[in-house]
């Protein structure tokens, strides 16, 4: 058994090794927080932080990005925008996942082949009738565009029509003789159980509609109204900004921040979900 | 009475809890769906201009050198994103998974913080990072005394530009992926093969291997389903398509021509284009897994 003789150069590389490659992998990150406090000129003559200047860090960036720009104006829009997204695609996948996975009912199957035909369908195939329709419903310009739409995801349906699945009939029957209703059924009963799969699924909407780009692109006009994604690609594109990469620098971070945050609070269920309901899939 | 509202309750609950998904569903996928097939049979100038041409714009498309161009630079980049992504990503796990190794959630952490950068934010750092002159990149190659290479103005290196934005980003995912797949691996079969006196490379090829590959395929059909819709990446590093229309994808030539260009009936025909590649290729795949599987 080699496990008698822990060879401690082994493990030492093992760490050295995996600590490199870590550190390779966060360069970008951590290159865009120290530009995030550098000024102008100390931008590209020291590729991190200059050490033997400390005293040139600055917070200019952020001040010029909160004066000059709508910048948490766009940050405010995309926080509302993405909490009543998320929470509106998590209450209605999992009610629906729970209807087709707990109840015995007409159009069943046809509602289960339908979503599984249009799973791997791109959504990019309707942005133009997509845009058709929400010109003629007179929404371009406006958040219904992007919040109605996005509080439908078939994907979610399905997993938590796996994940409801688990639920054990008995004690759903056993709530009912003790004169539960079916919302609460799904609320109070369902709901506890699929947590992981809630905390992974809440992570992935927040996530897709924190850096949705393309669809609010196209419904979105008004430089007001913008949100994050949007809002920093067209600062990218001035020519202005291209000497103030710091400014756009600490946008960047900003936008970052609160992703990071929410991923820390549901990261648990992340990764529990992976393990269980998700890979089974 | 209690006896009937109840049974009632439970016959329509089903109905009640799929109809916000119901509603949102037929108004805002399968009525579009339906119509895009309709309006990619139509030339548009915007929303209200229109003029039926039938199959014209399919048999546009299969002459349209920007179209195939797109179509080629989105293939290539699809290929080598999964070529360089899934050994990355498995070898990162497999490191992961070595049972003596401490701190295993913060390198966990630091491995999948990537994927949580959406894919504006990574381009916007990478237009600065890979600036020739000036960027981190550049000057890392000078250091190295490697020539420095102009990802963002030499047609010939600008998708190697967006790849090395695309795998920075995805590789992390694909590790959590096979890291959770390699800890549900049955640890009662290496240590039978153990016993049996297997080597190194026969428990990866054995039990290691077989164990990821419903995993791997996942990743696969993955890889290729979000590769064959690249768009933001490219794009927002480019601020469009970059020198000699090198980084244009098919999803950028959807955008352009559609809401640029305002041929909203054009851009449905490179939609349904689109849908009919990645069936091909994902069924494609699935098919070609499968037999080697067996």
């Amino acid at each position: 058994m080699t496990r008698g003789r822990t060879n401690i150069f082994a493990i030492t590389g093992l760490h050295v090794v995996v600590a490199l490659l870590a550190l390779v992998v966060i360069t970008p990150l951590l290159w865009l927080v120290c530009a995030a406090f550098k000024n102008g000129f100390d931008l590209f003559s020291y590729a991190f932080v200059p050490w033997g200047h400390l005293d040139h860090l600055t917070l200019d960036n952020f001040r010029m990005l909160a004066r000059e720009q709508p910048f948490f104006r766009w940050m405010a829009n995309s926080v509302f925008l993405t909490c009543l997204q998320t929470v509106l695609v998590v209450t209605f996948s999992s009610m629906g996942g729970f209807a087709l996975a707990k109840y015995r009912f007409f159009g069943r199957r046809l509602a289960m082949v339908l979503m599984g035909l249009t799973m791997l369908l791109p959504s990019q195939v309707l942005l133009p009738s997509m845009y058709e329709l929400v010109y003629h419903l007179g929404w371009m310009n406006s958040y219904a565009a992007i919040v109605v739409p996005g509080c439908m995801s078939v994907f979610g349906i399905f997993l938590f029509h796996q994940a409801m699945g688990g639920v054990p009939d008995e004690l759903l029957w056993a709530a009912r003789v003790d004169g539960c209703s079916e919302i609460r059924l799904w609320w109070e009963i369902s709901l506890p159980i699929v947590r992981p799969m809630t905390g992974a699924f809440t992570l992935m909407s927040f996530l897709g509609a924190w850096n949705s780009f393309l669809w609010p692109q196209i419904v979105l006009q008004d430089a007001r109204k913008f949100t994050l994604p949007i809002g920093l690609a067209s600062l990218l594109g001035l020519p202005e900004y291209q000497a103030h990469y710091g400014i756009l620098m600490a946008g960047t971070m900003l936008a970052i921040v609160p992703v990071v945050v929410v991923f820390f609070v549901l990261q648990k269920d992340f990764i529990a979900g992976l393990s269980s309901g998700a890979i089974k899939g | 009475m209690a006896q009937r509202t109840w049974a009632a309750q439970q016959r329509w609950a089903p109905y009640l809890f799929l109809l916000p998904f119901g509603a949102v569903f037929a108004v805002f996928f399968a009525y579009p769906l339906g119509r895009s097939l309709v309006l990619s049979l139509y030339n548009t100038a915007g929303p209200r201009a229109q003029r039926f041409v039938g199959l014209h714009n399919y048999r546009f498309l299969l002459t349209d050198r920007v179209f195939w161009l797109a179509c080629a630079n989105t293939v290539a980049y699809t290929i080598a994103f999964l070529i360089i992504q899934i050994p990355i990503a498995l070898g990162l796990a497999l490191l992961l998974n070595n049972p003596r190794l401490r701190a295993r959630n913060i390198f966990r952490f630091c491995f999948f913080s990537t994927y949580l950068v959406g894919q504006v934010f990574v381009a916007v750092v990478f237009a600065i990072l890979l600036d020739g002159q000036q960027g981190l990149l550049g000057q890392a190659m000078r250091w190295f005394g490697l020539p420095a290479v102009d990802f963002l103005g030499d047609p010939r290196f600008a998708l190697s530009g967006v790849l090395l934005a695309g795998v920075w980003l995805a590789t992390g995912f694909g590790m959590i992926y096979l890291l959770a797949a390699l800890q549900a691996v049955d640890q009662e079969l290496y240590e039978a093969a153990d016993v049996d006196g297997a080597g190194k490379w026969s428990r990866f090829i054995h039990i290691t291997l077989p164990g990821v590959l419903p995993v791997l395929l996942f990743l696969v059909l993955v890889g290729t389903v979000g590769g064959f819709q690249l768009f933001e990446l490219p794009y927002v590093l480019f601020q469009g398509a970059g020198p000699n229309y090198s980084v244009l994808t098919i999803v950028m030539y959807l955008f352009m021509t559609g809401f640029e260009g305002g041929n909203l009936g054009y851009a449905s025909a490179i939609g349904w284009m689109l849908v009919l590649l990645i069936a091909i290729f994902s069924l494609g795949q699935v098919w070609i897994l499968r037999r080697v599987v067996k």
